[in-house]
């Protein structure tokens, strides 16, 4: 094996009490792309910063090409060819593609004036570098996602860089966005930079490493050939506990449909959908963004009122008008963003459990009953699992899988009938997703209608009784999930099939 | 040419020179007053005190912060200078008041500076307090009150015309004060300072976002601390020239002045959450609420619809500007969604 890139031997690191790094070892050679995947809390993120430079090591050392260093600084870490992506990227929404790209190179020569020519010039190069077709001069709050990741690729490019880590850079990109992305790691790979590719997402972990460590709790449990991994041996490095696929078979249909859609549309957005929803059913819809499937679901809960076509619920035709309408007939719904739509991230756990329910826990003149609050609370915490042993703390000091539960609780303490929910495992943990999927499976067979909207389509295929694809604002295909696999429904979805 | 067009069309700074020219045939049409030459001298004399002060709010909102202290800032400097110089009985120039309300500016901006800065507050809360302190300090340590007579070389600078501007048909002349000159050189200043220098183009980049501005190098402390230095400075010198220009120093004339500064910036499409606005635009805007405050009068409209007015156009003019970004919004959802499908 060629001269390491980078050797981390042995680093530990502790916030107070708490140790975030036990002796965490890892070795890249240039050119190779090295997955990191952990739960949230493992320690990933702590690494990341001291390679980086942000936190110094308690003890153990880092090597660069061979030279050791036992305390890094940020810019020591530049100056060794290390970049990081973060997650938010690291941008200037509000700035142009060009100086978004130059800052760094121009602080870091201290310059003191600017010159828009030679911004011009270093901006195009940084573009050029692998091939990013973009107007300079365009605003990068206006650009996609997709867009804005590759200008934050582009700028960590122009230091000479080594080892790029990028911190879950697929969580907002859309399937053809995240294809793009790698065949732009593999040009970089072809370049001997080498990755560290942050991730949860196991089908990506397959695609596109050669090599991963996976840790838990603080420790490295393993490193390895990808070759060597697979499905179950990945959730049980992962999680440490051993989860069985539960395909979701539908027991208590009712034959009464719940909800009926009937050429349902909003001008602009989507047209003429058509579907049914019974009790006991999941229904999965599924599209790429802008297919129209977020506006669909913001239009039942009466976010963004149809204007065209019919709603039954219960064989009674309704007017959904407002998310007060919504709920007027029990429909709750899960927003894909749950940390900004779907909960008051400072205000307790306990608080956000009873947000939707307050009229029920209440007494005539509006004053709210402790007793049936705290039980209320206790119920929900227990029947869904939240792992809070306060649930005065706040929030926010959950994880994204508990908080999902919240969110999910909230809903459930009204006796919805139909729930809605976008995204529901974004960003959340195998081991909570496992969970969030059983309690969703559960409430099926209690007699709820449950739509799931979703790109992420094993869970798509894994918990829905019936499938249907959106393209262009309108339903291309409603699939029964035991008769397909993903690459039939990705092939769905871009429309290869009709 | 039809890019252009849709260029222009996009612009804020376009919409809010229309309300300008229409505006003025309005007064023109009502009045025949507008176009005199001694009531448009009369508007860039007016306009230079807000002038000034729009330019240091200007560079703070680009920053991310409001500031709300100015006027007291600047009323305190002002005061403390006016004062000793009396005092000593002060027979020179011009030039030692400005060098002395400078220094006083610039410390009174360190304060602020320090506090926002190194203690990482929101400005605005910080402001909000340190003008209550200006004002305290002023009026109660120093026992303020008003300065009839101001030294000589000061009243001889409000006083002083760049040139006379004379209307031939009621015979009445305005002056254009030579201060109107410090006003020119401060905007292209700062001109200068935002567009060419790294640090200006700091503020832009705090204001965009400031945990990226930190990581991308900029020492965002520093950064914030010489700007509030430098808008205590350039504040506490408009404050100067609004004593010298009325002859006598009364303490608690400018409090008070912020919010129409602060709304004369928004409605020149400078975004209030920061990162986002132009000179050009900032300076449109404080026209327009100057245009607003001294020309109602000529439209026979009593002077206490004023406030009425200006809050109409603040709310159609940020209106408007959040009006666009929405659409702009839904049309890049759009040509988005037309992307993935093609």
């Amino acid at each position: 094996m060629s001269q390491s890139v980078i050797k981390v031997v042995d680093v530990k690191k502790s916030f107070g009490a708490v140790k975030a790094l036990k002796g965490v070892s890892l070795e890249i050679a240039p050119g190779e792309i090295h997955c990191l995947a952990g739960e949230n809390g493992c320690g990933k993120s702590t690494l990341i910063k001291v390679i980086s430079g942000v936190h110094p090591p308690d003890s153990g050392h880092i090597e660069f090409g061979g030279k050791v260093y036992t305390k890094i600084s940020p810019i020591e870490a530049i100056m060794n060819g290390v970049q990081v992506i973060y997650q938010d990227f690291s941008i200037f929404p509000n700035l142009t593609v060009m100086e978004n790209l130059v800052f760094n190179s121009e602080l870091k020569d201290k310059r003191k004036f600017v010159n828009w020519k030679r911004f011009r010039k270093i901006a195009q190069e940084a573009v050029d570098r692998i091939g990013f077709k973009v107007d300079l001069n365009a605003r990068v709050g206006d650009l996609s996602v997709a867009d804005k990741q590759l200008v934050a690729i582009c700028r960590a490019l122009m230091f000479n860089a080594k080892l790029i880590i990028m911190d879950e850079p697929t969580t907002a990109l859309t399937t053809k966005e995240v294809n793009a992305l790698f065949k732009i790691i593999m040009s970089l790979k072809q370049q001997g930079i080498a990755i560290l590719f942050v991730s949860h997402k196991l089908n990506e972990v397959f695609e596109i490493s050669e090599r991963f460590t996976i840790m838990r709790s603080g420790e490295k449990i393993i490193t390895g050939n990808t070759s060597e991994l697979d499905d179950k041996k990945f959730t049980y490095y992962m999680t440490g506990r051993e989860f069985e696929d539960l395909r979701f078979k539908p027991k208590n249909v009712n034959k009464e449909p719940l909800l009926e859609v009937e050429n349902l549309g909003l001008s602009g957005y989507f047209h003429d959908v058509n579907f049914k929803l019974h009790r006991g059913e999941i229904l999965g819809i599924t599209g790429l963004l802008g297919s129209g499937r977020t506006e669909l679901a913001l239009s039942l809960f009466g976010v963004t009122p149809a204007d065209q076509g019919k709603i039954r619920i219960k064989g009674q035709e309704v007017v959904i008008d407002s998310v007060a309408s919504a709920m007027k007939h029990n429909i709750g719904y899960v927003p894909e963003d749950r940390l900004s739509e779907g909960l008051f991230l400072p205000r307790s756990i306990g608080d956000n459990i009873v947000i939707s329910e307050l009229e029920n826990i209440s007494n005539k003149r509006g004053v709210i009953d402790q007793k049936k609050r705290k039980s209320e609370i206790e119920r929900w915490v227990k029947e869904l699992g939240v792992a809070t042993n306060n649930p005065n703390n706040a929030c926010n000091t959950l994880s994204g899988g508990n908080q999902q539960k919240v969110v999910l609780a909230k809903w459930l303490s009204r006796n919805l009938d139909i729930l809605i929910l976008n995204g529901p495992t974004v960003g959340v943990d195998i081991g909570a997703k496992h969970d969030i999927h059983t309690i969703l499976q559960n409430l099926a067979h209690e007699g709820l209608g449950i739509i799931i909207i979703s790109d992420d389509l094993p869970e798509i295929l894994q918990n829905s009784s019936k499938v249907i694809i959106m393209k262009n604002g309108t339903v291309t295909a409603e699939l029964n999930p035991e008769d397909i696999d993903e690459n039939k429904l990705s092939e769905y979805m871009m429309g290869g099939n009709e | 040419m039809e890019k252009k067009m849709k260029k222009l069309l996009s612009k804020h700074e376009f919409y809010i020179s229309l309300v300008i020219v229409l505006l003025c045939a309005m007064i023109e049409i009502r009045s025949g007053q507008f176009f005199t030459p001694n009531n448009l001298v009369d508007l860039g004399s007016a306009l230079i005190v807000p002038g000034l002060f729009a330019i240091g709010a200007f560079m703070v909102i680009v920053s991310g912060g409001i500031d709300v202290s100015f006027p007291a800032l600047a009323s305190l400097s002002v005061y403390t200078t006016t004062r000793i110089l009396t005092d000593i009985d002060y027979k020179g120039g011009i030039l030692l008041p400005i060098v002395m309300v400078l220094a006083f500016g610039a410390l009174l901006g360190a304060f602020n500076g320090f506090f926002i800065a190194k203690l990482k507050l929101p400005t605005m809360i910080i402001t909000l307090g340190t003008s209550s302190v200006f004002k305290g300090i002023m009026q109660g340590v120093l026992n303020s009150t008003q300065i009839p007579n101001i030294p000589e070389g000061m009243k001889k600078f409000g006083n002083d015309a760049l040139f006379v501007a004379l209307n031939k048909e009621s015979g009445l002349t305005s002056k254009m004060p030579i201060a109107f000159l410090i006003l020119i050189v401060a905007i292209g200043l700062a001109y200068f300072v935002l567009r060419y220098t790294m640090f200006g183009r700091a503020l832009f980049a705090i204001g965009g976002n400031e945990s990226s501005a930190y990581r991308a190098g900029f020492n965002v402390e520093r950064t914030k601390f010489i700007l509030y230095v430098v808008v205590g400075a350039v504040s506490s010198l408009a404050g100067l020239i609004r004593v010298c220009m009325m002859g006598q120093c009364h303490p608690t004339n400018m409090l008070g002045m912020e919010m129409m500064i602060i709304a004369g910036v928004v409605l020149g499409g400078v975004a209030i959450t920061g990162g986002d606005g132009t000179l050009t635009g900032c300076m449109l805007g404080t026209i327009l609420i100057v245009m607003v405050q001294n020309s109602l009068i000529l439209l026979g409209i009593p002077t206490y619809w004023q406030g009425f007015f200006l809050g109409t156009l603040i709310i159609v003019g940020t209106g408007i500007s959040a009006m666009q970004v929405l659409r702009n919004s839904k049309r890049l959802v759009r040509k988005k969604s037309e992307e993935e499908s093609s």
